[in-house]
């Protein structure tokens, strides 16, 4: 996959002149700091235009960034003294969901994610983030393992679905997804779900029943991938901009449907050009969804959960 | 052309008497079975609860047809018939598609809920229909399928829901994603009173439906031969380039792999359920 998204192009090769400028004032006896100065002010401008005004598809192409973040940047950003916890107790491993625990702010807390691979290599090993049933049902026993110790839990949302194969469906895929959808909804601690990729269909919601939900500014949060609504809607995958934008699947559209909480802003351009910054402003709102939902009780968590699933849909009677 | 006599399948309509549905329009005399090609009149296949004589394929039944072959007659009383649904979010000619289909199966949506009695027993009830939209769910069908949950968790009292459907209803984006999650809470409340809910899975039970209520039963049952399955073939077969079994996510296939609790024959379908909920009757098991 390339690096550059196509349409930050000019934001590209402005980037690409200024440099060409600066070492050619490093060679030579010129001084050229007033045009670049310049051009300097009109990447500003051009980046403003381009990276703050992105379409749908555009964020899509950042969501599926090679280079963004994945659950494991922002744990080693977000969590002191983090400890990976393996293992269903069934079956197996699932490299495509990781989870364990660590302390936020000096608080134990419960992290889970789906984790995609950043080569080839590694997504291979986590089949491209897209998890088998025992990879929810060892998120589900941390969850677990989270409510009997009364830690919060932190789940990150990122993958284009569950894994389409043989196996999974032999082991339980739709139980398993199932399973989760209703154990989370009776769990008395606090739980938080912030989409930081691609968030596809039930793969994602399986860690979504959430008493917080958050999306970062350029996530996506789907029934259905671009690609898999084009071949079912036109019939032809070549569709997939098209049906991004037909099926409303950005962080705005579904702050505006009311399924999320608040979009967590991103570095211009993506949160690839600075996971630390990224990271920064997740922190911000973790702190204060955690204060919030610790003065909740055990039941009031519940109803609380259950409340915001409850009313999501559109309908007339 | 004797072609003519013969129903074809797919545009099956309502077979059993039925005054509300609007299927009254004339149907082929003749119905052949897509399994064995064995023909049989059509009116005799539904004394037959829709299962072919010869290779007992198990036919799609309408949600009313269900009723009239499970439930104790005169006991079933629909609920939010009433609830019509929108096009949030915009989807071409979707409310169109919609409203046809109602006007075809005589529901408002894909799924008829309600309580009534079977064997004797009061239960809340749920049945996707197929016919509707390929039983796919949106917000109406989830909110239907909640208060159906809701009301069987107010009155205490188990719930059924039989699924027929593939999967969430993509016109309506996200929100028909999240009716997996709104059903889902509701049926935890259900389980936490120590309700009783059995899941039957009935052709096709697949995708989003298939990833939340229908998994998720105390007892999972489902009819022989009944397509059960997260992903489809078609994806998974590109995805992975493996041959799949031939039997590969049909309920026997599900049942050899742990993943249900019987496969049951729609003959003996009314007589399994009415034994299940009366052994979870305390004090009345042995009526
Ligand atoms: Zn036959």
């Amino acid at each position: 996959m390339k690096k550059n998204m196509s349409f930050e192009e000019p934001i590209i090769k402005l980037r690409e002149k200024i440099q060409e400028l600066k070492e050619f004032t490093e060679t030579n006896e010129v001084d050229l700091s007033e045009e670049i100065r310049n051009l300097n002010n009109r990447l500003i401008k051009l980046e403003n235009d381009i990276y703050g005004n992105m379409e749908t598809w555009e964020r899509v192409q950042v969501a599926r960034h090679p280079e963004r973040p994945t659950t494991y940047d922002y744990i080693g950003e977000l969590f002191e003294d983090f400890i990976e916890l393996h293992g269903d107790r069934a079956f197996g491993d699932d490299a495509a969901i990781v989870g364990g625990i660590g302390s936020f702010e000096g608080e134990p807390v419960t992290i889970i994610g789906h984790q995609r691979g950043k080569d080839t290599k590694e997504n291979v090993k986590r089949t491209f983030g897209m998890p088998h049933p025992e990879g929810y049902r060892k998120a589900l026993r941390l969850m677990k393992q989270a409510e009997k110790f009364g830690r919060p839990i932190i789940c990150m949302i990122d993958t284009k679905g569950a894994y389409p194969g043989r196996a999974a469906e032999e082991r339980g895929q739709s139980e398993a997804i199932a399973r989760n959808l209703v154990e989370m909804a009776s769990l008395t601690v606090p739980v938080i779900s912030i989409v930081i990729g691609e968030g596809g269909s039930g793969g994602a919601l399986a860690l979504g029943v959430a008493n917080r939900i958050y999306m970062l500014e350029h996530s996506t949060y789907s029934v259905i991938s671009p690609e898999g609504a084009a071949s079912i809607l036109w019939k032809d995958s070549a569709y997939s901009k098209e049906a991004a934008e037909a099926m409303k699947i950005t962080a705005p559209h579904l702050l505006k449907m009311d399924v999320i909480d608040e979009i967590i802003p991103e570095v211009l351009g993506g949160g690839h050009r600075d996971p630390k910054q990224q990271a920064k402003n997740m922190k911000t709102v973790l702190t204060k969804a955690l204060s919030e939902l610790s003065k909740l009780d055990a039941d009031r968590l519940v109803q609380d959960r259950y409340d915001k699933f409850r009313k999501i849909g559109v309908f007339s009677e | 052309m004797l072609r003519d006599l013969f129903t074809n399948v797919k545009k099956q309509q309502a077979i059993m008497p039925n005054a509300k549905s609007k299927s009254d329009v004339p149907e082929g005399i003749m119905t052949k079975c897509p399994e064995c090609k064995h023909v049989e009149p059509t009116k005799e296949l539904g004394k037959l609860l829709k299962v072919c004589p010869k290779c007992d394929f198990h036919f799609k039944m309408t949600a009313q047809e269900r009723i009239d072959s499970l439930m104790d007659e005169g006991t079933f009383v629909s609920m939010d018939d009433h609830l019509v649904t929108e096009n949030p979010l915009e989807f071409p000619a979707y409310t169109a598609k919609v409203k046809k289909d109602a006007e075809k199966t005589g529901l408002n949506e894909a799924v008829l809920t309600g309580t009534g009695k079977i064997g004797g027993n009061e239960v809340a009830i749920a049945i996707m229909d197929a016919h509707f939209r390929m039983g796919s769910m949106g917000s109406v069908v989830g909110e239907k399928i909640t208060r159906a949950v809701e009301k069987a968790t107010e009155l205490g009292i188990p719930l059924l829901i039989f699924s027929a459907s593939g999967g969430a209803r993509m016109q309506e984006g996200v929100l028909s994603l999240m009716q997996m999650a709104k059903t889902s809470v509701a049926l935890n409340r259900h389980s936490e009173k120590g309700l009783l809910y059995i899941s039957i899975m009935t052709y096709p039970t697949t995708g989003g439906v298939s990833a939340s209520f229908a998994s998720v039963g105390d007892i999972n049952l489902a009819e022989p031969k009944a397509l059960i399955g997260f992903a489809g073939r078609r994806v998974i077969e590109q995805t992975v380039r493996e041959k799949l079994p031939e039997d590969f996510q049909t309920a026997e296939f599900l049942l050899a792999h742990g993943q249900l609790d019987a496969v049951v024959h729609r003959v003996d379908l009314q007589d399994v359920l009415s034994r299940i909920i009366r052994l979870h009757t305390k004090g009345e098991a042995a009526q």
